[in-house]
């Protein structure tokens, strides 16, 4: 009984002291990152193929999840709004809903399951195949050459993809509003415009600034860190997805939080 | 010249080297023979100082690498190549940009300049007009030739060698150790060779050194070594199945 306790509480300290751990080395990274940024020489080249590859690879994706979502939300919301008579309110929810939270959080899902991965794999396997050593050996700093451009990439695109994200969020709900449920498109229009607040679009574009960063800081140091060949870069793409979404679910809480209660 | 000191290091729980030391002179080619999984690239990475020793020391041109700044380590990175077992080019830069990689970098060489020093250095290792291609495409053979080609072009004082010829047909095996010597030759280059290909080792060596147990165990000449009485460096350059290496290996299973 007594042996069962400790072994639990090893297992219990070990898995703390494993997230401590990965918490600290984030901050490193992203300290060292953030420090590199503004090491000369800028290579802008860089910087804009990784965004173009992040675009390119969501941009259909984003499209058809945000289309979907703003419809799901129109047909859930008409059905609670048809019992208390005010149809005319869909188009609020949808446009809040969207802008405040579905959109920022599902383009930085889509982001983190498609890119962050892919960065992980890419580094994990330049890792494993002593590409970042032999960076190191040519004089060229791996952060500055591929955690930099990344970085500024995934912190620019996220921002970008989920406004995107937001306008398609907003006219797949209008299209069921308008054409299956027989709202007058100007007032749909009218009511989305007048209910959306500046305040309610820069707090949504905000988050995702730092889910950007989320994504490429786990992405890259789960890459960097890869160890144990082909097998071992398979995990730490899995992990890199999992790490991401945990803490942009848990950064979203904290932020939306902070929003509410001393920001209202 | 090249002093690494009594460096120790441990990869979690094991211990890969062991109070290692040893002198490379400048100008001389050194092999280091050992057996697979004993630590020679981890020594390499050591003398790129891409590795940190936990203890000891290891001393370039009187300065010890672990000690000075990023700054000049890098510059004297300048100075020095390796080139790595399996390669190591990036995958997503083509042949032309892995080998010129350290003079598009820092440069300020024409990109004219450039393509013509990428094109010298791939046919000092007899490749010509694969400038475009990505290294996906090569055979493991064109990999390290071409790995070597950029280890070349930069004109380096110090080149760190792993492997050059495992996995590479016999005839070009040859033209890379004829190479490693003109180097040796002509321009005074100093090198470290790792390899257990014991052909290549007798041809190019000024001296031989063998690590086992993380540690130097024995280096001399090519004819030093060819008479040792040592039986563990007996043993694996005549490549014997039966002999103290297999039997302390026997014990610990
Ligand atoms: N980065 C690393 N992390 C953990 N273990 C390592 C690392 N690099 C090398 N090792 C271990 O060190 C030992 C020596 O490796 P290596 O120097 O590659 O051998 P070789 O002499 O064949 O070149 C091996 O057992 C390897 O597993
Ligand atoms: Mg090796």
């Amino acid at each position: 009984m007594a042996k069962n306790i400790i072994s639990f509480a090893h297992k219990v300290g070990a898995h703390i002291v494993y997230y401590i751990d990965y918490v600290g080395a984030l901050t490193r990274l992203f300290f060292k990152t953030l420090y590199w940024i503004f090491i000369p020489p800028f290579k802008r080249q860089r910087i804009l193929r990784q965004a173009f590859i992040i675009g390119v690879e969501s941009l259909p994706i984003v499209s058809l999840v945000a289309f979907f979502i703003g419809v799901i939300l129109a047909l859930q919301t008409a059905y609670q709004m048809q019992k208390l008579s005010s149809e005319i309110y869909i188009a609020n929810i949808v446009a809040l809903s969207i802008v405040r939270e579905l959109g920022p959080v599902i383009t930085s899902l889509i982001v983190a399951g498609r890119c962050g991965a892919a960065i992980t794999a890419e580094l994990g396997t330049m890792k494993v195949t002593e590409q970042i050593d032999a960076l190191e050996t040519l004089a060229a700093n791996p952060i500055k050459y591929l955690v930099v451009p990344r970085f500024l990439a995934f912190t620019f695109m996220v921002p970008v993809l989920t406004m995107y994200a937001n306008l398609v969020g907003i006219v797949g709900g209008y299209l069921i509003c308008v054409y299956r449920l027989g709202i007058r498109s100007s007032m749909y229009l009218n009511m989305t415009f007048d209910s959306l607040q500046i305040k309610d679009v820069t707090t949504g574009l905000f988050k995702t600034l730092i889910f950007g960063m989320i994504i490429a800081m786990v992405g890259c140091l789960e890459g960097m860190r890869t160890e144990g060949g082909a097998e071992g870069v398979g995990k730490a793409t899995t992990l890199s997805v999992v790490t991401s979404f945990i803490l942009i679910i848990a950064a979203d809480c904290v932020f939306t939080a902070i929003f509410y209660f001393i920001f209202p | 010249m090249i002093e690494i000191k009594n460096i120790y290091k441990n990869f979690n729980s094991s211990k890969i080297l062991k109070g290692l030391s040893l002198n490379i002179a400048d100008g001389e080619t050194k092999v280091i023979i050992g057996r697979s999984g004993c630590g020679k690239s981890v020594l390499l990475k050591h003398i790129m100082g891409v590795l940190r020793p936990e203890s000891g020391e290891i001393i370039i041109d009187g300065k010890d690498i672990a000690k000075i700044s990023s700054k000049e380590l890098n510059k004297l990175r300048m100075r020095m190549a390796m080139v790595f077992q399996g390669g190591a080019l990036f995958d997503s830069l083509t042949v032309g940009e892995n080998v010129g990689f350290t003079l598009y970098e820092y440069s300020k060489l024409s990109a004219r300049e450039i393509e013509h020093r990428v094109e010298e250095s791939l046919s000092n290792v007899e490749l010509c007009g694969i400038q475009k291609l990505l290294p996906s495409e090569l055979s493991g053979g064109m990999k390290k030739r071409v790995a070597i080609a950029r280890a070349l072009c930069v004109n380096p004082e110090i080149i760190l060698y792993d492997e050059p010829t495992t996995g590479v047909d016999p005839i070009t095996a040859d033209s890379i150790n004829e190479l490693i010597r003109s180097l040796h030759d002509k321009l005074k280059v100093t090198s470290i060779v790792v390899t257990h290909d014991m052909k290549s080792a007798y041809r190019i060596a000024d001296k031989i050194a063998m690590l086992y147990h993380g540690k130097i165990i024995a280096e001399g000449s090519a004819e030093e070594i060819q008479r040792t009485n040592h039986p563990v460096v007996y043993q694996f350059i005549n490549g014997l199945a039966q002999g103290p290496i297999t039997e302390t290996i026997d014990k610990c299973i």
